[in-house]
């Protein structure tokens, strides 16, 4: 069949199916059309022309049609088989415990320097100014000195909202960072735990030998649980990243990569979930000066079992297990 | 082969076929989104000044979305075009040139920050520039590519001539370049078409415009125009 036959015959189909990819495809008429029966015809059409050696123009042409009705036919919906509640109640904590190893990893990865710089600041007051200036140092020990009326940065309640924003911002962005830096062999994710876990036991270290206890600690614990807890585990998902361009098994790098990437962002969801709850804490719950000590400590703690008990039990029952 | 062709097979054993995007435009769409990033957070910013303290919160709220997730909402939601790579005529789609999904879409966007290590994303330009097909370290974890949106071609009109049968002994590849030079005989000027027809003078024993004419006519009959 000459080129010019076989334009005019299949046109109108063409035509059609062009305006049926133009249209909405939840107007009425869409409903006109039967895609997968189109598609296939079109995919033949194709081959037919690519066959005949038609000209590129009508080959160019059709591959475009192609590719747009391809692109509504395989529409790729996430597979949510229970949707968010069941990532929450199961499916995090189930890719956690299935990486136990890396999360191990990156916890030891974040606590070891900790430790070490927490337990070193404590006994030798010099130690502090390795990982900050002294100005910092000075707004570090003002922010929790006992003799202020407010805690955490020196501010009244109507800042709340303004911290929260610098928390979500700021807080989160690490996490991101800490995950991404990953996918350098997961030197990226390795250094952001280790500086985190010297700053932060630096810290805590400092404050402590200061004598600041009453304020530091009951500010800290609440959001703590959440924000220390997801910041490991953006590390570990950053690991897994790195896990698989160091050491691939038996796929290629790139399909190694792509699956691990897959595997991290089960945990990626819930890291940033548990940072926006973090925020949260930290800017309404942990600032505010008028709830006992004892509560706060209470509560807080509350909220370590409860995290814990969330990654060791919730889905445990779960038949479904993903991975 | 020195392209940059992208196929692939689809389930229907059809060979799609698109154009990876290289390193420049994408570097250009990116700065587009930058410009209009900026905008949006200088107009928030006058905005919310009147907020106070409660508004620099929001802003900050705004920024960082702003900063994580503007292209995964216009890459998933605006069929894989960010403003930017609009403007520029690029698009994201998974590397079986299926739109891009959600998790994709996040994922090459959180790693943008190992591409920009250490500076100006030199990681990412230079895994653009490695790979094969343009992808930097984002797209190849979440298996995705960027690729030209293809233009709609207007058909052309091709010039109006009495169809005459080809001589014989005319090859299939002949016939398919004499249809090209018929396609192109807008884009191509009409002293370049008669010195490409001048070629083939041992063949139509014809010069210039008449040996021109005689090859369309030939053209057209291959077409399907038959007097």
């Amino acid at each position: 069949m000459r080129q010019r036959d076989f334009e005019n015959r299949y046109r109108d189909s063409w035509a059609q199916l062009e305006a049926w990819l133009k249209s909405d495809s939840k107007s009425t008429q869409a409903s006109a059309l039967d895609l997968p029966v189109v598609y296939r015809e079109l995919c033949q059409q194709l081959a037919v022309a690519k066959e005949r050696q038609y000209t590129s123009r009508l080959i160019d042409h059709l591959n475009k049609l192609v590719t747009a009705a391809h692109h509504r036919v395989y529409r790729q919906q996430t597979l949510r088989r229970k949707g968010w509640l069941h990532y929450l109640l199961a499916g995090f904590p189930q890719a956690v415990r299935a990486n136990g190893r890396v999360v191990l990893l990156a916890t030891a990865l974040f606590l070891l320097p900790a430790l070490v710089m927490g337990i070193g600041t404590y006994n030798n007051d010099a130690l502090i100014y390795a990982v900050m200036s002294p100005g910092d140092v000075l707004s570090l020990e003002s922010m929790y000195d006992p003799g202020n009326r407010v805690l955490g940065r020196e501010r009244g309640s109507d800042t709340d909202l303004a911290m929260f924003g610098f928390y979500i911002k700021n807080n989160i962005g690490i996490a991101f960072r800490t995950f991404a830096g990953g996918i350098l062999f997961g030197l990226g994710s390795i250094f952001f735990l280790v500086f985190n876990g010297l700053f932060i036991g630096a810290a805590f270290g400092h404050i402590t030998r200061v004598g600041f206890v009453s304020t530091f600690y009951p500010f800290v614990i609440s959001h703590g649980a959440f924000e220390l807890t997801a910041i490991v585990l953006a590390g570990a998902a950053g690991l897994l990243l790195g896990r698989s361009l160091v050491d691939p098994g038996q796929h290629r790098r790139s399909v190694a990569l792509r699956l691990a990437s897959v595997e991290a962002m089960k945990i990626m969801y819930g890291t940033f979930l548990m940072l926006v709850i973090a925020a949260f804490l930290e800017a309404f719950w942990s600032s505010s000066a008028t709830t006992p000590i004892t509560i706060k400590l209470g509560f807080g703690a509350l909220l370590w079992l409860l995290v814990f008990a969330y990654f060791a039990l919730a889905g445990r029952g779960d038949s479904s297990h993903a991975s | 082969m020195l392209d940059t062709t992208y196929n692939v097979e689809t389930p229907e054993g059809i060979d799609l076929r698109a154009r990876a995007a290289g390193p420049v435009p994408r570097i250009l769409a990116f700065a587009v989104d930058v410009f209009y990033r900026t905008l949006i957070l200088t107009a928030l910013g006058i905005g919310l000044a009147f907020a106070e303290t409660a508004g620099i919160g929001i802003w900050l709220v705004c920024s960082f979305l702003l900063e994580w997730f503007y292209p995964v909402f216009f890459e998933v939601l605006r069929g894989g075009q960010t403003p930017g790579k609009k403007a520029f005529g690029l698009m994201v789609v998974n590397d079986n040139l299926t739109p891009i999904s959600w998790g994709a879409s996040i994922v090459r966007n959180l790693l943008r920050f190992a591409d920009f290590l250490p500076f100006a994303y030199a990681t990412g330009v230079i895994a653009m520039t490695l790979g094969r097909h343009f992808q930097r370290l984002g797209d190849l974890a979440a298996g995705t590519l960027v690729i030209y949106r293809d233009e709609d071609k207007v058909p052309v009109a091709l010039p109006d001539t009495t169809p005459l049968p080809p001589p014989r002994n005319f090859k299939q590849q002949d016939q398919l370049a004499l249809i090209s030079l018929l396609e192109r005989h807008e884009d191509l000027s009409e002293a370049r078409q008669q010195e490409l027809a001048n070629l083939l003078e041992p063949v139509t024993e014809k010069r210039d415009s008449a040996a021109l004419e005689y090859l369309r006519s030939v053209g057209s009959w291959l077409l399907g125009g038959r007097g």
